[in-house]
């Protein structure tokens, strides 16, 4: 990893940290409230402020999870360096596309 | 080679026990003289008779050695256990009196230059400062060459790798005054003097760079005692060298490759703290690169 990646795996962590307690406190409310998925969808759909909250966090996740999978293949996997790249590339767009995805499918009304 | 049967146990015999303890003495220097191995081993039991009285000891040793270089074996000597005896003790004694074509690298003797640096039971540590009485369980030894480096012969590495690190890592000094300046008025108490010094100790005897586990999987890293030494001089007030200093180490296999298992520090000899050093760096090189000093 050069310093480049080091500062965006730390800023993306940085970022991730507050979403994750707010999304793990998310899931215990619903829980908690029994709500449905009618409920759950009835007050996110059309919400700019939850569109922009988890298509935040999916960016983070992408990144951040992108940038360990390349130090993962770099160390362990016999593949060059760019190719390792390109894996890692392919994979953080891979999670955008499917985070992002399930954003729309939640916000979108 | 008298001091591996006599001082030690002479310096640990009780007052009772001196008689005895001065006559075994004589007894190895007289088995030091005519090489005999079966005298030697008697002597031993003797000693441990009566400096044994307190640590209870076998009276031999199953030392395992590495003989041959990247493709060897691990042979097994049996040697006369002794108090305070040292692992550098065992492989100076199979090379002096059963073995003279066994291969190792040693000193000074007493934890200086960093040169006797071993794998002992499978931990990298300075053999002349490792008692046997500590390590030896069941007084069993396996000693073998420093891991993560090429292995010349036996128990002897190829330290060439190790040092062209420490260069890639711009470890020497740069200085920015001459001799006609003044000299540099350096406060030990500053926060900058007190990092600096607190890595300042490190001989690169390469036991960190044999204990990790970063090294080990990637070949580029340049490892915990190349990283110290560049921790240590970017707090130096003096050095001029900083900004290709922070650019060395911000590459691939820089700081930002160590996973923080803190191998190094836990068998760091000098007890210096290697990962905090290089957590350091990474600090560091960070606040350069978003300030556009350093580019990756």
């Amino acid at each position: 990893m050069n310093v480049r990646l080091y500062v965006w795996q730390r800023a993306t962590a940085a970022v991730m940290a507050p979403l994750v307690v707010v999304h793990i406190a998310i899931i215990f409310y619903a829980s908690r409230q029994g709500m449905s998925a009618a409920d759950v969808l009835a007050r996110t759909r059309g919400s700019i402020a939850w569109a922009a909250f988890y298509a935040l966090f999916v960016l983070a996740v992408s990144i951040h999870a992108s940038i360990g999978v390349r130090n993962i293949l770099t160390e362990w996997s016999p593949l060059p360096e760019r190719r390792a790249d390109a894996c890692a590339v392919f994979f953080g767009l891979v999670l955008a596309a499917l985070g992002l995805r399930a954003v729309a499918a939640v916000v979108l009304p | 080679m008298a001091w591996i049967i006599a001082p030690n146990g002479r310096a640990r015999a009780t007052s009772d026990d001196a008689a005895n303890t001065s006559e075994c003495d004589e007894n190895a220097d007289a088995a030091r003289l005519c090489g005999r191995w079966s005298h030697l081993v008697k002597c031993a039991k003797q000693s441990q008779t009566t400096a044994g009285k307190k640590v209870e000891m076998n009276s031999e040793l199953s030392v395992s050695l590495w003989r041959g270089a990247r493709h060897g074996r691990y042979e097994t000597y049996r040697v006369p256990q002794r108090q305070s005896q040292t692992v550098l003790d065992v492989v100076t004694f199979v090379q002096r009196h059963i073995d003279p074509t066994l291969s190792y690298r040693f000193a000074c003797r007493v934890g200086v230059c960093g040169s006797c640096a071993m794998t002992v039971n499978g931990k990298p540590r300075w053999t002349c400062r490792t008692h046997v009485a500590k390590v030896a369980a069941g007084g069993r030894l396996e000693i073998g060459p420093l891991a993560n480096l090429p292995v010349i012969k036996d128990l002897a590495t190829d330290m060439r790798l190790f040092f062209e690190k420490w260069q890639q890592a711009k470890g020497a000094f740069v200085p920015t005054k001459t001799r006609h300046d003044a000299i540099a008025q350096i406060k030990p108490d500053t926060p900058a003097r007190q990092a600096a010094d607190a890595a300042i100790e490190c001989i690169n005897c390469g036991v960190c760079y044999a204990a990790c586990d970063t090294v080990r999987w990637n070949s580029d890293y340049l490892g915990p005692a190349a990283l110290t030494r560049a921790w240590t001089l970017v707090n130096d007030a003096r050095d001029g060298g900083n900004n290709a200093r922070l650019q060395a180490v911000a590459g691939n296999g820089g700081c930002h490759a160590c996973h923080s298992h803190q191998s190094c520090q836990e068998l760091c000899p000098q007890a210096l703290n290697p990962t905090a050093a290089i957590a350091g760096l990474k600090r560091r090189t960070a606040m350069a690169y978003l300030n556009g000093e350093i580019t990756p």
